[in-house]
């Protein structure tokens, strides 16, 4: 990394991060509002999981928005059940979406390509009927009710992120900063060094004598942690959790954001999330057939923006 | 990975441009509209557009159109004209729960109507309760929302379960049979239906012979109507909804059930009897509301209204839903000079629709304890065509007033809770 | 119990011979062009409209003749315009697009013919049961089952004798050789497309007949098929044949006993396979792995 790219990135940073702390005042006037700022992190997190695999291992997971919903419901049930505690809660959610994550891993490390694609989906369904039949304890359909977040008790004072949309902010933000310090830091470990080396060529890496599939399971179950980790986040946005968020519609959401916003960056699927769903909340309050409009973001940003924006950004300025 | 020479570009810019033209002009217009107006005041709507229950939605969302037309040609709610801000939940939970924060942060909505689905209903009621924002429920039925659940900011246009299943149990005892065989959809709809059904008929002294639990989206009944005949009852109850419905039914009527077993149940509704073919058209059901009532002052114009904006075709009880909606906040605002959510709640209690809303020929009024509206259950027979109207598929025969087919207020497990 | 057991079984056959149409169309364009087609439960659909708007001026019959090969002309559009480009590339790529594309045909058909369910008549001989015994079987589903045994017959007839035929499988196995020895490959990679969506629109108009049409079927339909490449094995078109009747049947079976299971079933189903034969019943080893 020379000086100047050092600098560059540095500064990148300083910009992404000054943006997330001033939402709240700038998002207002430009027609945002605060709660949309929290879902965007929230999703954004959950994209950049995905992209843990997808642009960092090379591995195509369909199905996860299983292990995100499972976060979700693992949140909810353990405030409605355990205690009225918030971080408890997200802890819980984070272990029953990585836990999940890492029996199911272990099922599937063996296959490649379009069939391990396939077949993720089709487990990530199996999550979903779950949920839906299992409704003495899922809630079925109709979801998981009747808990909320609890206010941050820190003994002398207390955060109230129930009803203040800001303080919710901030604390997702929080959660969001230590969330992606963690990934950072894999990242940047030799496992992560691994992991992309995986992704360049896997066969060398197994001439190498790297354990592929051992190492491809436990990047599977980090990304289980941190979607479930965002599952949970979720669970707290609405109050609610339910099977939409476990069906295969949702991975594919998470795998477009990734892929918008560039697979192959760090913080690519963040804004890849922030561009998805700002526009799908513009979209559907203008036009019924919002639906066809993310269909054609699909099929425009897999055409044209393979390498999402992030990737046309950076080709433009090494140019 | 490397990425192919785009050689179709050329050709695929000017589509895409094309494509973006049409886009933004979808996208500009409304702003050009909104931008006359002043002071408006927003009525807030949420309903499922896109999804399974799309259909239903829609209709709605006409209706409430048609309501905040009418309020706005007789001046508005408090001398300012009023806007109705529609937005998409797309049959998903967290979405809804986004739109109802929109809504309210962002949009500054007074009130709020909103949202077929039960599940995404209650969430939203949360939202507004935490908010205070004053919320009618037009077309979700569970329960609990005017029950266990219940809260001073909302109020309920349709029937809970309860009413669905006492309109018509004593009914079907009578004429049909004391063996009862159920197709109950699984989710809390049908469990709480099912369930007041049950207790119906055991007071009654009758027996159920089975209850085929079915998951939502179930296409093929077959196996579950194997077992029903197997069982001998007097009639079949179908609580199954919107194409559940149609594809049991179709599947009765195929395997020619309906010659051995009768065949009824409660919530019926005109967009499933028009999605099935003629044949198929049979039983016992309750409709919520029905546009031909023969007598009834002031339908026959609604239903000349809707038709000019429904391309031709009839309001169903959805229509109705989405207009009393909207219509109550109107009528509520105006007689209490206010648009103070807390003033309004109480003022809505025992709340009396006037003839031009509530279309039906018995008193229909908001009740106090529970906040749920006492509106009809119009009780007939499908009928296969239309004798007059190739619309008219329903023969009401019997409209019992709500109060006679809700449970008392004490009975709900409703305890409003007001703000101090 | 027996005689409920025996119907149960008989119906998860007809039930599974729809199953093994559709995946048959998602497993010819899965095997040779590696693409998983998310749009297949919408070219379903489409092709279910389509009929319902022919059958006015053709009939029944005329829109079951011509409403299959409209819709895979429009495959045929969509796979030379959106799906080529995308062949050299990774599979990711394809399998969003066609997850785009899938909600935008459930817009669209919604848009076009409305929310609102849509009744289909079918000829009125059909639509009687076999004998008051046999009441649930109905003409009109054995009629869809003599559809699938002449449709799945053909496409072996068609796969094993013609050129196309041929060229597919071979090009399923090698697809590098196969252009090596001079096939257009472009060519072969659309017809076997149109084959698939063939089937597909095929499947969306029997579908109609029996369940009406809406717009958003087409999803839930689209699931068997998956499970049913998976359990019969991807790669082979006799084991998602297989696969396809053993969930019909799999399904009927848990009707029985477990009726809300029924459903579940397959998946619990798919995941036995997996972990015991992971290439699936009759799938070869190396298969897209």
């Amino acid at each position: 990394m020379t000086g100047g790219e050092g600098a560059r990135k540095l500064i990148a940073l300083g910009a992404i991060w000054a943006a997330l702390l001033l939402a709240p005042y700038w998002m207002p006037p430009l027609g945002g509002y605060t709660a949309l700022g929290t879902r965007v992190l929230v999703l954004g997190l959950a994209a950049m999981s995905v992209n843990f695999l997808l642009g960092f291992t090379g591995v195509l997971s369909f199905g996860h928005a299983a292990y995100f919903g499972l976060g979700a419901y693992g949140a909810g049930l353990a405030l409605k059940f355990l205690a009225p505690s918030t971080p408890l809660s997200l802890i819980c959610g984070m272990l029953v979406g990585g836990i999940a994550g890492a029996i199911l891993g272990a099922l599937i490390v063996r296959r490649r390509g379009v069939y391990f694609a396939m077949v993720t989906i089709a487990f990530g369904q199996v999550f979903y009927y779950i949920a839906f039949q299992w409704s003495p304890v899922t809630g079925g359909d109709d979801g998981l009710r009747g808990f909320s977040r609890r206010p941050l008790d820190f003994g002398a004072f207390s955060i109230d992120i129930l009803s203040n949309a800001e303080s919710f902010y901030y604390f997702v933000l929080f959660c969001f900063a230590l969330a992606a310090a963690a990934m950072g830091f894999v990242l940047r470990s030799p496992f992560g060094r691994t992991m992309i080396a995986i992704r360049e060529n896997e066969r060398r890496a197994r001439f190498l004598g790297i354990p592929v599939e051992r190492h491809i399971w436990i990047a599977f179950t980090l990304s289980c942690f941190f979607i479930g980790f965002a599952g949970a986040l979720y669970a707290l946005l609405n109050n609610f959790a339910d099977p939409k968020g476990l069906h295969y519609s949702q991975s594919g959401d998470f795998v477009i954001m990734a892929v918008m916003g560039g697979m192959r960056s760090f913080w690519g699927p963040l804004l890849g999330a922030a561009v998805f769903v700002i526009l799908q909340d513009y979209l559907s309050s203008i036009t019924v057939n919002w639906m066809s409009f993310i269909g054609l973001l699909f099929v425009f940003v897999v055409l044209f923006f393979p390498r999402g924006l992030l990737g046309a950004i950076r080709r433009k300025v090494q140019a | 990975m490397t990425t192919p020479p785009f050689s179709y570009r050329p050709d695929r810019r000017t589509v895409l441009k094309g494509t973006a033209a049409a886009g933004l002009v979808q996208v500009t217009a409304p702003f050009i509209i909104q931008a006359r107006g002043e002071a408006p005041l927003r009525i807030g709507m949420i309903d499922p557009l896109t999804g399974v229950y799309a259909a239903p939605a829609q209709n709605e969302v006409t209706g409430a159109k048609l309501a905040v037309d009418q309020m706005n040609a007789k001046g508005g709610i408090l001398g300012r004209p009023v806007e109705l801000l529609v937005e998409d939940s797309a049959n998903d939970v967290g979405t809804g729960v986004q739109k109802a924060r929109k809504l309210i942060e962002r949009d500054q909505v007074t009130f709020l109507i909103g949202d077929v689905n039960s599940g995404i209903a209650q969430a939203i009621a949360q939202v507004t309760n935490e908010k205070k924002v004053l919320h009618i429920v037009s077309g979700g039925h569970t329960d609990t929302i005017t029950g266990k659940d219940c809260k001073w900011n909302v109020y309920r246009v349709c029937n809970t379960t309860r009413m669905e299943a006492n309109s018509v149990s004593d009914l079907l005892f009578n004429k049909y049979g004391k063996k009862w065989h159920f197709v109950t959809p699984d989710y809390a709809f049908g469990h709480t239906l099912q369930g007041a059904l049950d207790a119906n008929l055991k007071r009654l002294g009758g027996t159920v012979t089975g209850n085929e639990l079915t998951p939502l989206g179930t296409t093929d009944f077959s196996a579950y109507l194997i077992k029903a005949r197997a069982a001998n009852p007097d009639v079949l109850l179908l609580l199954v909804q919107g194409s559940d419905m149609i594809n049991c039914l179709k599947q009765i009527v195929q395997f020619g059930i309906d010659k051995q077993i009768h065949v009824a149940g409660t919530q019926q509704e005109l967009e499933s009897l028009e999605g099935l073919p003629p044949e198929a058209r049979i039983g016992i059901w309750m409709f919520e509301w029905y546009w031909k009532q023969a007598g009834v002052p002031n339908v026959a114009e609604f239903v000349a209204e809707i038709r000019k904006r429904n391309g031709g075709k009839v309001p169903t009880a959805r229509h109705w839903f989405g207009y009393t909606s909207a219509m109550t906040f109107a009528l509520v605002a105006n007689r209490e000079k206010s648009v103070d959510s807390l003033q309004l709640a109480r003022a809505l209690g025992d709340f009396e629709l006037p003839p031009e809303v509530k279309l039906q020929p018995n008193k229909c009024y908001y009740r106090k304890g529970d906040h749920q509206l006492m509106t009809s259950a119009f009780i007939g027979e499908a009928v296969s065509n239309g004798k007059d109207d190739p619309e008219d598929l329903f023969r009401v025969d019997n409209v019992v007033p709500g109060d006679k087919t809700s449970p008392a207020e004490t009975e709900t497990g409703c305890a409003l809770q007001w703000p101090a | 119990m027996t005689q409920l057991l025996l119907f149960n079984v008989t119906n998860g056959l007809i039930i599974g011979a729809f199953y093994v149409l559709m995946a048959l169309g998602l497993s010819l364009i899965l095997n040779l062009s590696n693409v998983i087609n998310f749009a297949h439960g919408g070219f379903l659909v489409v092709g279910g409209y389509i009929a319902y708007t022919i059958t006015p001026y053709l009939g029944f019959w005329g829109a079951l003749l011509v409403a299959p090969p409209l819709t895979a002309v429009l495959g045929l559009a969509i796979e030379r315009a959106l799906i080529r480009p995308l062949y050299g590339r990774d599979p990711l790529y394809s399998l969003l697009l066609t997850f785009g594309l899938a909600f935008i045909f459930e817009d669209m058909t919604r848009f076009i013919w409305g929310a609102q369910g849509l009744p289909v008549t079918i000829p009125a001989f059909l639509a009687r049961p076999l004998s008051s015994e046999f009441f649930f079987i109905t003409g009109y589903r054995l009629f869809m089952v003599g559809m699938v045994i002449v449709s799945v017959t053909l496409l072996f007839v068609l796969l094993r004798y013609t050129r196309l035929g041929i060229r597919i499988r071979a090009g399923t196995l090698d697809l590098e050789t196969v252009s090596a020895l001079g096939v257009n490959v472009r060519m072969l990679r659309s017809l076997n497309f149109a084959v698939g969506i063939f089937l597909a629109g095929l499947s969306g108009v029997l579908a109609a007949g029996q369940l009406g049409l809406e717009p958003t079927m087409g999803a839930g339909l689209l699931m068997p098929s998956f499970i049913a490449i998976i359990v019969g094995g991807v790669g082979s078109l006799t084991g998602t044949l297989l696969g396809g009747l053993l969930i019909g049947v799999a399904s009927g079976v848990t009707a029985v006993y477990f009726p809300s299971a029924s459903e579940a079933v397959m998946y619990v189903l798919m995941a036995v396979v997996l972990l015991i034969r992971p290439r699936g019943l009759l799938g070869e080893e190396g298969m897209l792995t």
